[in-house]
Protein backbone atom coordinates (compact mmCIF):
# COMPACT_ATOMS: atom_id res chain seq x y z
CA UNK A 1 0.00 0.00 0.00
CA UNK A 2 2.82 2.41 0.68
CA UNK A 3 6.55 2.62 0.39
CA UNK A 4 9.33 4.63 1.91
CA UNK A 5 12.16 6.20 -0.01
CA UNK A 6 14.81 6.53 2.65
CA UNK A 7 17.41 7.87 0.26
CA UNK A 8 15.39 11.04 -0.09
CA UNK A 9 15.09 11.88 3.59
CA UNK A 10 18.04 14.24 3.63
CA UNK A 11 17.07 16.06 0.50
CA UNK A 12 14.95 19.17 0.71
CA UNK A 13 13.23 21.39 -1.77
CA UNK A 14 12.63 25.06 -1.12
CA UNK A 15 9.14 26.51 -1.26
CA UNK A 16 8.26 30.11 -0.50
CA UNK A 17 5.13 30.21 1.61
CA UNK A 18 5.42 33.85 2.56
CA UNK A 19 2.18 34.73 0.80
CA UNK A 20 0.25 31.97 2.46
CA UNK A 21 -2.26 33.24 4.98
CA UNK A 22 -3.78 31.40 7.90
CA UNK A 23 -6.63 29.25 6.68
CA UNK A 24 -7.29 27.51 3.40
CA UNK A 25 -5.91 28.97 0.22
CA UNK A 26 -8.03 28.17 -2.84
CA UNK A 27 -6.01 28.20 -6.03
CA UNK A 28 -7.58 29.14 -9.36
CA UNK A 29 -8.06 26.39 -11.96
CA UNK A 30 -5.08 27.65 -13.98
CA UNK A 31 -2.94 27.40 -10.87
CA UNK A 32 -1.74 24.24 -9.25
CA UNK A 33 -0.25 23.79 -5.83
CA UNK A 34 3.55 23.88 -5.85
CA UNK A 35 4.26 20.24 -5.11
CA UNK A 36 7.91 19.73 -4.37
CA UNK A 37 10.11 17.39 -6.39
CA UNK A 38 12.89 15.06 -5.42
CA UNK A 39 12.33 14.70 -1.69
CA UNK A 40 9.71 12.01 -1.50
CA UNK A 41 9.55 10.22 1.85
CA UNK A 42 6.45 8.13 1.49
CA UNK A 43 3.66 7.54 -1.01
CA UNK A 44 0.38 5.77 -0.35
CA UNK A 45 -2.31 4.62 -2.74
CA UNK A 46 -5.40 3.66 -0.85
CA UNK A 47 -9.13 3.22 -1.27
CA UNK A 48 -11.64 5.59 0.25
CA UNK A 49 -12.51 3.07 2.93
CA UNK A 50 -12.88 4.52 6.44
CA UNK A 51 -11.31 1.35 7.83
CA UNK A 52 -8.04 2.42 6.20
CA UNK A 53 -7.82 5.65 8.21
CA UNK A 54 -6.18 3.94 11.18
CA UNK A 55 -3.52 2.49 8.88
CA UNK A 56 -2.65 5.94 7.55
CA UNK A 57 -2.64 7.43 11.06
CA UNK A 58 -0.23 4.81 12.34
CA UNK A 59 2.16 5.17 9.39
CA UNK A 60 2.04 8.96 9.44
CA UNK A 61 2.59 9.14 13.19
CA UNK A 62 5.75 7.06 12.79
CA UNK A 63 6.92 9.16 9.85
CA UNK A 64 6.42 12.47 11.66
CA UNK A 65 8.26 11.17 14.72
CA UNK A 66 11.12 9.96 12.53
CA UNK A 67 11.42 13.43 11.03
CA UNK A 68 11.81 14.92 14.50
CA UNK A 69 8.40 16.41 15.21
CA UNK A 70 7.48 16.54 18.89
CA UNK A 71 4.70 14.31 20.20
CA UNK A 72 2.09 17.12 20.18
CA UNK A 73 3.17 18.07 16.65
CA UNK A 74 2.89 14.45 15.53
CA UNK A 75 -0.65 14.35 16.91
CA UNK A 76 -1.48 17.55 15.03
CA UNK A 77 -0.17 16.22 11.72
CA UNK A 78 -2.02 12.93 12.19
CA UNK A 79 -5.27 14.71 13.10
CA UNK A 80 -5.06 17.09 10.13
CA UNK A 81 -4.44 14.32 7.59
CA UNK A 82 -7.10 12.09 9.12
CA UNK A 83 -9.62 14.92 8.87
CA UNK A 84 -8.60 15.68 5.29
CA UNK A 85 -9.04 12.04 4.29
CA UNK A 86 -12.39 11.95 6.09
CA UNK A 87 -13.51 14.96 4.06
CA UNK A 88 -12.46 13.26 0.82
CA UNK A 89 -14.39 10.11 1.73
CA UNK A 90 -17.50 11.99 2.83
CA UNK A 91 -17.67 14.94 0.47
CA UNK A 92 -15.61 14.17 -2.65
CA UNK A 93 -16.58 10.50 -2.88
CA UNK A 94 -19.93 10.77 -1.06
CA UNK A 95 -19.17 7.74 1.09
CA UNK A 96 -18.11 5.39 -1.73
CA UNK A 97 -15.46 3.18 -0.11
CA UNK A 98 -13.79 1.96 -3.31
CA UNK A 99 -12.46 5.16 -4.89
CA UNK A 100 -8.75 5.98 -5.14
CA UNK A 101 -6.86 8.39 -2.92
CA UNK A 102 -3.19 9.17 -3.41
CA UNK A 103 -1.11 10.58 -0.59
CA UNK A 104 2.48 11.72 -0.87
CA UNK A 105 4.76 12.95 1.89
CA UNK A 106 7.87 15.01 1.23
CA UNK A 107 10.51 16.77 3.26
CA UNK A 108 10.91 20.35 2.07
CA UNK A 109 12.23 23.68 3.28
CA UNK A 110 9.38 26.12 3.86
CA UNK A 111 9.18 29.71 4.96
CA UNK A 112 6.43 32.13 5.74
CA UNK A 113 6.24 35.55 7.27
CA UNK A 114 6.71 34.44 10.86
CA UNK A 115 8.78 31.27 10.63
CA UNK A 116 10.78 29.01 8.38
CA UNK A 117 12.56 25.68 8.47
CA UNK A 118 12.47 22.11 7.29
CA UNK A 119 8.92 20.97 6.83
CA UNK A 120 6.71 18.02 6.05
CA UNK A 121 4.62 18.51 2.92
CA UNK A 122 1.59 16.29 2.45
CA UNK A 123 -0.37 16.19 -0.80
CA UNK A 124 -3.69 14.34 -1.02
CA UNK A 125 -5.34 13.76 -4.39
CA UNK A 126 -8.74 12.36 -5.24
CA UNK A 127 -10.92 12.03 -8.34
CA UNK A 128 -14.16 12.93 -6.64
CA UNK A 129 -16.69 15.64 -7.27
CA UNK A 130 -15.61 19.25 -7.29
CA UNK A 131 -15.64 20.61 -3.78
CA UNK A 132 -17.54 23.86 -3.41
CA UNK A 133 -15.06 26.26 -1.85
CA UNK A 134 -17.91 28.28 -0.35
CA UNK A 135 -18.86 25.22 1.68
CA UNK A 136 -15.28 24.71 2.84
CA UNK A 137 -15.37 27.33 5.53
CA UNK A 138 -16.24 25.20 8.55
CA UNK A 139 -18.56 26.71 11.10
CA UNK A 140 -18.45 29.12 13.98
CA UNK A 141 -17.17 27.29 17.03
CA UNK A 142 -19.74 29.04 19.17
CA UNK A 143 -22.37 27.10 17.25
CA UNK A 144 -22.39 23.90 19.30
CA UNK A 145 -23.63 21.19 16.98
CA UNK A 146 -22.31 18.01 15.39
CA UNK A 147 -20.15 18.37 12.29
CA UNK A 148 -18.12 21.13 10.67
CA UNK A 149 -15.05 20.74 12.87
CA UNK A 150 -12.76 18.93 10.45
CA UNK A 151 -11.64 22.01 8.51
CA UNK A 152 -11.09 23.91 11.72
CA UNK A 153 -8.81 21.13 12.95
CA UNK A 154 -6.85 21.11 9.68
CA UNK A 155 -6.34 24.88 9.73
CA UNK A 156 -5.29 24.89 13.37
CA UNK A 157 -2.87 21.99 13.05
CA UNK A 158 -1.03 22.89 9.83
CA UNK A 159 1.00 25.91 8.71
CA UNK A 160 -0.25 25.89 5.13
CA UNK A 161 -3.47 24.56 3.64
CA UNK A 162 -3.94 24.88 -0.12
CA UNK A 163 -6.75 23.43 -2.19
CA UNK A 164 -6.81 23.20 -5.97
CA UNK A 165 -8.77 21.43 -8.71
CA UNK A 166 -6.93 20.36 -11.86
CA UNK A 167 -7.50 17.76 -14.56
CA UNK A 168 -10.49 16.31 -12.78
CA UNK A 169 -8.65 15.91 -9.51
CA UNK A 170 -8.95 17.62 -6.18
CA UNK A 171 -5.59 18.32 -4.61
CA UNK A 172 -5.03 19.32 -1.00
CA UNK A 173 -1.54 20.42 0.02
CA UNK A 174 -0.66 20.63 3.69
CA UNK A 175 2.61 21.83 5.19
CA UNK A 176 3.87 21.56 8.76
CA UNK A 177 7.12 23.35 9.54
CA UNK A 178 9.61 21.44 11.67
CA UNK A 179 11.76 23.17 14.31
CA UNK A 180 10.50 26.55 13.19
CA UNK A 181 12.81 29.53 13.29
CA UNK A 182 11.00 32.59 14.62
CA UNK A 183 7.72 32.81 16.50
CA UNK A 184 5.71 29.64 16.92
CA UNK A 185 2.13 28.78 17.49
CA UNK A 186 1.20 27.97 21.04
CA UNK A 187 0.84 24.24 20.88
CA UNK B 1 -13.20 0.75 18.74
CA UNK B 2 -14.99 -1.43 21.26
CA UNK B 3 -17.90 -0.47 23.50
CA UNK B 4 -18.95 -2.41 26.57
CA UNK B 5 -21.98 -1.35 28.59
CA UNK B 6 -22.44 -1.70 32.34
CA UNK B 7 -25.42 -0.69 34.43
CA UNK B 8 -25.30 0.70 37.92
CA UNK B 9 -28.75 1.52 39.27
CA UNK B 10 -30.08 4.03 36.77
CA UNK B 11 -26.70 4.80 35.32
CA UNK B 12 -25.29 3.37 32.11
CA UNK B 13 -21.52 3.23 31.91
CA UNK B 14 -19.88 2.71 28.54
CA UNK B 15 -16.28 1.48 28.62
CA UNK B 16 -14.85 2.54 25.29
CA UNK B 17 -11.49 1.53 23.86
CA UNK B 18 -9.58 2.03 20.62
CA UNK B 19 -9.99 4.76 18.02
CA UNK B 20 -13.13 6.83 17.48
CA UNK B 21 -13.09 7.95 13.86
CA UNK B 22 -15.20 7.99 10.71
CA UNK B 23 -15.31 4.20 10.66
CA UNK B 24 -16.36 3.72 14.27
CA UNK B 25 -18.17 6.86 15.43
CA UNK B 26 -21.57 5.73 14.03
CA UNK B 27 -21.51 2.84 16.50
CA UNK B 28 -20.84 5.21 19.38
CA UNK B 29 -23.58 7.57 18.21
CA UNK B 30 -26.08 4.71 17.95
CA UNK B 31 -25.23 3.43 21.43
CA UNK B 32 -25.50 6.89 22.99
CA UNK B 33 -28.80 7.77 21.36
CA UNK B 34 -30.31 4.41 22.28
CA UNK B 35 -29.54 4.91 25.97
CA UNK B 36 -30.64 8.54 25.99
CA UNK B 37 -33.58 8.75 23.62
CA UNK B 38 -35.05 5.25 23.68
CA UNK B 39 -34.21 4.00 27.17
CA UNK B 40 -34.20 7.50 28.66
CA UNK B 41 -31.45 6.68 31.12
CA UNK B 42 -31.07 9.55 33.59
CA UNK B 43 -27.30 9.38 33.44
CA UNK B 44 -24.93 8.02 30.79
CA UNK B 45 -21.24 7.88 31.64
CA UNK B 46 -18.47 7.39 29.09
CA UNK B 47 -15.22 5.87 30.29
CA UNK B 48 -12.73 7.15 27.71
CA UNK B 49 -9.64 5.96 29.53
CA UNK B 50 -8.73 3.40 26.85
CA UNK B 51 -9.50 5.59 23.83
CA UNK B 52 -6.33 6.25 21.82
CA UNK B 53 -7.71 8.66 19.25
CA UNK B 54 -10.77 10.74 18.47
CA UNK B 55 -11.49 12.81 15.38
CA UNK B 56 -14.15 15.36 14.47
CA UNK B 57 -16.72 12.67 13.68
CA UNK B 58 -16.18 11.25 17.18
CA UNK B 59 -16.55 14.69 18.69
CA UNK B 60 -19.73 15.16 16.64
CA UNK B 61 -21.13 11.94 18.12
CA UNK B 62 -20.38 13.21 21.62
CA UNK B 63 -22.05 16.55 20.83
CA UNK B 64 -25.10 14.76 19.46
CA UNK B 65 -25.24 12.68 22.61
CA UNK B 66 -24.96 15.81 24.72
CA UNK B 67 -27.81 17.46 22.84
CA UNK B 68 -29.94 14.33 23.22
CA UNK B 69 -29.23 14.27 26.95
CA UNK B 70 -30.34 17.88 27.28
CA UNK B 71 -33.48 17.16 25.25
CA UNK B 72 -34.55 14.36 27.59
CA UNK B 73 -33.28 15.96 30.78
CA UNK B 74 -30.54 13.46 31.53
CA UNK B 75 -26.78 13.80 32.05
CA UNK B 76 -23.95 12.76 29.75
CA UNK B 77 -20.69 12.50 31.67
CA UNK B 78 -17.15 11.85 30.43
CA UNK B 79 -14.19 10.62 32.44
CA UNK B 80 -10.71 9.22 31.88
CA UNK B 81 -9.77 11.70 29.17
CA UNK B 82 -6.15 11.34 28.11
CA UNK B 83 -4.01 14.11 26.63
CA UNK B 84 -5.00 13.29 23.04
CA UNK B 85 -8.73 13.56 23.70
CA UNK B 86 -8.31 16.72 25.78
CA UNK B 87 -6.31 18.33 22.98
CA UNK B 88 -8.99 17.58 20.40
CA UNK B 89 -11.81 18.82 22.62
CA UNK B 90 -9.75 21.89 23.47
CA UNK B 91 -9.10 22.51 19.79
CA UNK B 92 -12.83 22.35 19.13
CA UNK B 93 -13.51 24.73 22.05
CA UNK B 94 -15.92 22.13 23.40
CA UNK B 95 -14.04 21.04 26.50
CA UNK B 96 -16.11 23.25 28.76
CA UNK B 97 -19.53 22.26 27.48
CA UNK B 98 -19.15 18.65 28.61
CA UNK B 99 -19.51 17.43 32.17
CA UNK B 100 -16.09 15.88 32.77
CA UNK B 101 -14.69 14.12 35.83
CA UNK B 102 -11.39 12.51 36.62
CA UNK B 103 -12.67 9.05 37.52
CA UNK B 104 -15.66 6.74 37.70
CA UNK B 105 -16.30 7.31 41.37
CA UNK B 106 -16.88 11.00 40.77
CA UNK B 107 -18.93 10.30 37.64
CA UNK B 108 -21.46 8.05 39.37
CA UNK B 109 -21.64 10.00 42.64
CA UNK B 110 -25.19 11.05 43.62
Amino acid sequence: MYYLERRCVRQSASVDLSETKRGIQFLRPEESAHVSRGSLLLRMELRSNPAMLCVVRNALGQLAATLGFSEPECREVVLAVDEALTNIIRHAYLGDAERPIEASFRRIHASRADKSGDALEIVLEDRGVTVNSKKMCGRALEDVRPGGLGLHFIRECMDTVEFSRRNGRNQLRLVKILHAQGSQKGT
Amino acid sequence: MQIAARHLDKITIFDISGDIDLATSPELRKALLRELRELKMPRVVLNLGAVRYIDSSGVASLVEGLKASRDVGSRLILFGLNRTIREVLQLSKLLKIFEIYENEEQSVAP
